[in-house]
């Protein structure tokens, strides 16, 4: 598996001609997980192109996001302070969920089963600061049909890809804590422990989707 | 190498990777500081696409898969490209311009539309 992508171009064709599995030395869950995390990714872009496509038609002006996200800090307001500190959240769990997947592939179980709860720690904290960002925005005016600062359709685009992206977040958290329970009561002890691998490729995957929506959602 | 064992890096990859991203994350969020235009675009994509490459390459593994995999997963979103370049020439070239020319809307409005409203500060054109 892990020095195979210098083995050449000419092993997609063996591969995928090869009539038996094609992932080679890919677990099954892995492979399931990617392929799910490829459907997900046509999920984010055709909401982000959905955006694209409402932002360049409203003839209204957009409205200016670092505005809009800014926070008062010591009676200054700094732009985008909470979605900074959200991104750096999230860095940091992907940071602890490489490190579970590292001791998993060790067999350090105790360790893997630290980080994961880590991972999952900051991914829960990361929710609470969308909760807080979203009930600001609420009684500040942005509604999904309209806000005080330009087109309308802004409210629509931002409840609709963070919401969605929170979801995510949410489900991630459930997800790691059960990995972790399953694997303190011993359930994948005969295993690789790859399920460390699948349910960090779904973390990453997370955090992934959150650097395109910080990139066009709020700094674009 | 089989899936028995799995793959092994060094932790000492991960806290470089795990840095990198911080500083990188750090000069994508100093881009907002910056005045808007092409300088600022280029570095918010740039930034975007650094950070992206090495979840994906790095702590997603891609880097070490086998190319079938590798490609299964890469030239699928290609699609997307397309999709992406279809909708902005329909937006720009058919949809806006048609709210501009033939309803008569303004391009460039005002930004306020209730000038007691403190939080919005109207855009000089």
């Amino acid at each position: 598996m892990a020095q195979a992508a210098a083995a050449g171009h000419a092993t997609i064709f063996e591969d995928w001609g090869s009539d038996v599995t094609t992932f080679k030395g890919v677990p099954w869950g892995k492979a399931m997980m990617w392929i799910f995390l490829l459907s997900d990714t046509f999920i984010f872009s055709c909401f982000l192109i959905s955006y694209m496509t409402v932002r360049i038609t409203a003839a209204e002006p957009w409205p200016n996001a670092s505005e809009v996200f800014s926070l008062t800090m010591f009676g200054a307001p700094v732009p985008l302070l909470l979605i900074a500190i959200m991104t750096f959240d999230l860095i940091t769990s992907s940071g602890t969920m490489a490190l579970a997947v590292n001791y998993g592939y060790r067999r350090d179980k105790k360790k893997a089963i630290r980080f994961i709860c880590a991972t999952a720690f900051f991914g829960a904290v990361f929710v609470g600061m969308q909760a807080f960002e979203w009930t600001k925005l609420i009684s500040e005016g942005v509604k999904p049909w309209g806000n005080e600062w330009g087109a309308e359709q802004f409210g629509a685009c931002f409840f609709m890809i963070t919401g969605f992206h929170g979801m995510h977040v949410s489900a991630g958290v459930i997800y790691l804590l059960i990995v972790a329970w399953r694997l303190h009561k011993g359930v994948y002890d005969k295993t690789n422990y790859e399920i460390v691998e699948i349910v960090g490729l779904y973390w990453h995957f997370v955090d992934l989707v959150w650097v395109f929506i910080f990139a066009f959602f709020y700094l674009w | 190498m089989s899936s028995e064992v799995g793959q092994q890096h060094p932790l000492s990859l991960y806290f470089w990777i795990w840095g990198l991203l911080f500083v990188v994350s750090a000069g994508s969020y100093f881009t907002d500081f910056m005045e808007a235009g092409y300088l600022r675009w280029t570095l918010i994509l740039t930034f975007m696409l650094v950070k992206a490459g090495y979840i994906v390459a790095i702590f997603m593994h891609l880097k070490w898969e086998r190319w079938a995999l590798i490609y299964a997963l890469l030239l699928p979103p290609g699609a997307l490209l397309v999709l992406m370049g279809l909708m902005a020439w329909e937006s720009w070239d058919y949809t806006w311009l048609s709210r501009v020319v033939y309803f008569g809307e303004d391009p460039y409005p005002l930004r306020c539309p209730d000038a007691a409203n403190p939080n919005c500060v109207p855009m000089a054109h």
